[in-house]
């Protein structure tokens, strides 16, 4: 009886909550599901085809492609290097004020998203795909980070010890003792993120960042909009092929 | 044993190794060569004197009472647009999965096949799906800001619609993975596809559903402020006009209060989640 009180209370608040949020938009709603705003959305897609052909274009948009997949690339490696670095101290190899410094600063790169990473990192830096790249770094150096910390502590530590105390250096042993117990998981996160982070690295552009997204937002600005349509089939294209591949080297290549 | 020294301290797996490091340079190249790789550039004097001066702003964050109004608000809004978006989601996946559900077949009875229409049927809602979900919401937020507007509007949109198809590929699969033959009994036994549903699938996967609703519900808070930085309202909007002006203090005030509202909303879709299960 209680439990079903409960319940009913929280189903209350919940539609409370519900009600309020739907409350508390501006804009005209009426509006959205008008027939005007209907006609006007299928102008505005109907607009995209047929999506441009011309080939000097073509070639941009295949060189944006590029782009991308090499920023969703960079990225994930560097973040695999520093998120390695990080990974030992959060690990707590080194001790724990070590630890608790590191866990922190994983948790900040990972609080933040890419997007934000992308638009501060512009301010300083300037446009172009170099600071969308040091973006997706901090934000998967955070997450990657605290995952490999994760498999590390769950890694037995004795084939380490017992190489340290045969007198084998520091980075020796963990590199032989340490690290090869966590490849295949080391492994299978990278390319989870990197797949993620081909997502990630299309949208980039939109605060300057290159690759496909900055194309995108300039000839959406512009109003091309049989441009888009080329580069909304690219974005498609790349994300689907990204979603196959993965699938695949999870199914069958991994067991 | 007599060896060489040398080849007493090789390295059994070093053609491997080698391989692997000369491949590894290769791909990384062209991969620098793309992405304009430079690190100088943060060093060099104009950007220097910019990032100075922007992260000279940066402290204290800004706290006067009128920017904590707008704090305040703009916080609500971005929730507002998040649970708004998440709701019209759902009202759209939950017919689509359904729509989608194999085990809802009737022509499937007794003959173990589809027919060729219910199968042509499904397999093109499922392509609605994959459609919906990969065209990333920051594309979507672009077109709706296009179509309807800068506002609020766009992101709830957005939202709707990138999390109506994640949402009812999630739910497809979590009907079809429960054990179907309850379901299959009660169509077979002539009971009506949303009855059969109701009795029979509905019971056994409410909480998963109800979990993963959760979930993504946390998703939409942190990607609601993403869609704000194309215009599409809320925190990230705000955000967004702060970085324009260079207002570091601002920005730090914007992200911590970010911060702190993934973590409620992480920590509320956790007891959530717990309750339920």
């Amino acid at each position: 009886m209680d439990r079903l009180m409960a319940r009913a209370g929280l189903a209350c608040g919940v539609l409370a909550f519900i009600i309020a949020c739907f409350m508390s938009l501006s804009g005209d709603w009426s509006g959205l599901f008008s027939r005007e705003a209907a006609s006007r959305m299928l102008e505005l897609v109907t607009s995209f085809f047929p999506p441009e052909a011309d080939p000097a274009f073509l070639r941009k948009t295949a060189y944006a492609t590029l782009e991308t997949l090499a920023i969703s690339w960079m990225g994930t490696l560097l973040a695999v290097i520093a998120g390695l670095f990080s990974a030992l101290p959060a690990a707590g190899l080194w001790g724990t004020v070590s630890k608790s410094i590191a866990r922190m600063l994983l948790n900040a790169l990972r609080a933040v998203p890419e997007l934000v990473w992308a638009a501060l990192l512009v301010i300083a830096a300037g446009l172009g795909p170099f600071p969308g790249t040091l973006a997706l770094a901090a934000h998967t150096t955070g997450v990657l980070g605290r995952l490999f910390a994760e498999a590390l502590e769950n890694a037995p530590r004795e084939p380490y010890l017992a190489l340290r105390r045969h007198g084998v250096g520091p980075v020796a042993a963990l590199s032989y003792g340490l690290l090869p117990q966590i490849t295949p998981q080391l492994t299978s996160y990278t390319l989870y993120r990197w797949e993620n982070n081909i997502r990630a690295a299309t949208v980039l552009g939109v605060a300057g960042a290159g690759g496909l997204g900055q194309l995108l937002y300039y000839h959406m600005g512009l109003f091309h909009f049989q441009e888009t349509g080329t580069i909304l089939l690219a974005m498609l294209l790349l994300v689907g092929l990204a979603d196959t591949c993965s699938t695949w080297l999870r199914t069958r290549a991994m067991p | 044993m007599l060896l060489a020294k040398s080849q007493r301290w090789r390295d059994p797996a070093w053609p491997g190794r080698v391989t692997g490091a000369v491949v590894f340079l290769l791909v990384l190249l062209p991969a620098g060569y793309l992405t304009e790789f430079n690190p100088g550039i943060f060093f060099d004097a104009t950007s220097l004197r910019v990032s100075k001066q922007f992260l000279a702003t940066f402290f204290p964050p800004a706290h006067s009472l009128a920017f904590m109004q707008l704090l305040g608000r703009s916080a609500w809004k971005t929730v507002a647009i998040a649970t708004s978006g998440m709701v019209l989601a759902l009202a759209l996946a939950i017919p689509l999965s359904l729509l989608t559900n194999r085990t809802l077949s009737i022509s499937r009875l007794g003959v173990g096949t589809m027919g060729v229409i219910p199968a042509a049927v499904r397999t093109g809602l499922r392509w609605v799906l994959n459609l919906l979900r990969s065209i990333p919401e920051l594309v979507w937020a672009l077109i709706f800001v296009r179509a309807v507007g800068l506002g609020d509007t766009a992101g709830v949109m957005a939202i709707a619609l990138t999390y109506a198809g994640m949402v009812g590929k999630v739910f497809l699969e979590i009907y079809e993975s429960q054990d179907t033959r309850a379901t299959e009994a009660l169509l077979a036994n002539g009971a009506r596809r949303l009855h059969a549903f109701f009795y029979g699938t509905l019971p056994s996967c409410l909480p998963e559903l109800v979990s993963y609703t959760v979930y993504r519900w946390e998703c939409a808070i942190r990607s609601s402020v993403v869609l704000g930085f194309v215009g599409a309202g809320g925190l990230g909007q705000q955000m967004e006009l702060s970085m324009r002006m260079l207002a570091g203090g601002e920005v730090l005030s914007f992200l911590l209060v970010f911060v702190g509202l993934v973590w409620l909303a992480d920590q509320i879709s956790q007891r959530l989640r717990a309750w339920i299960d």
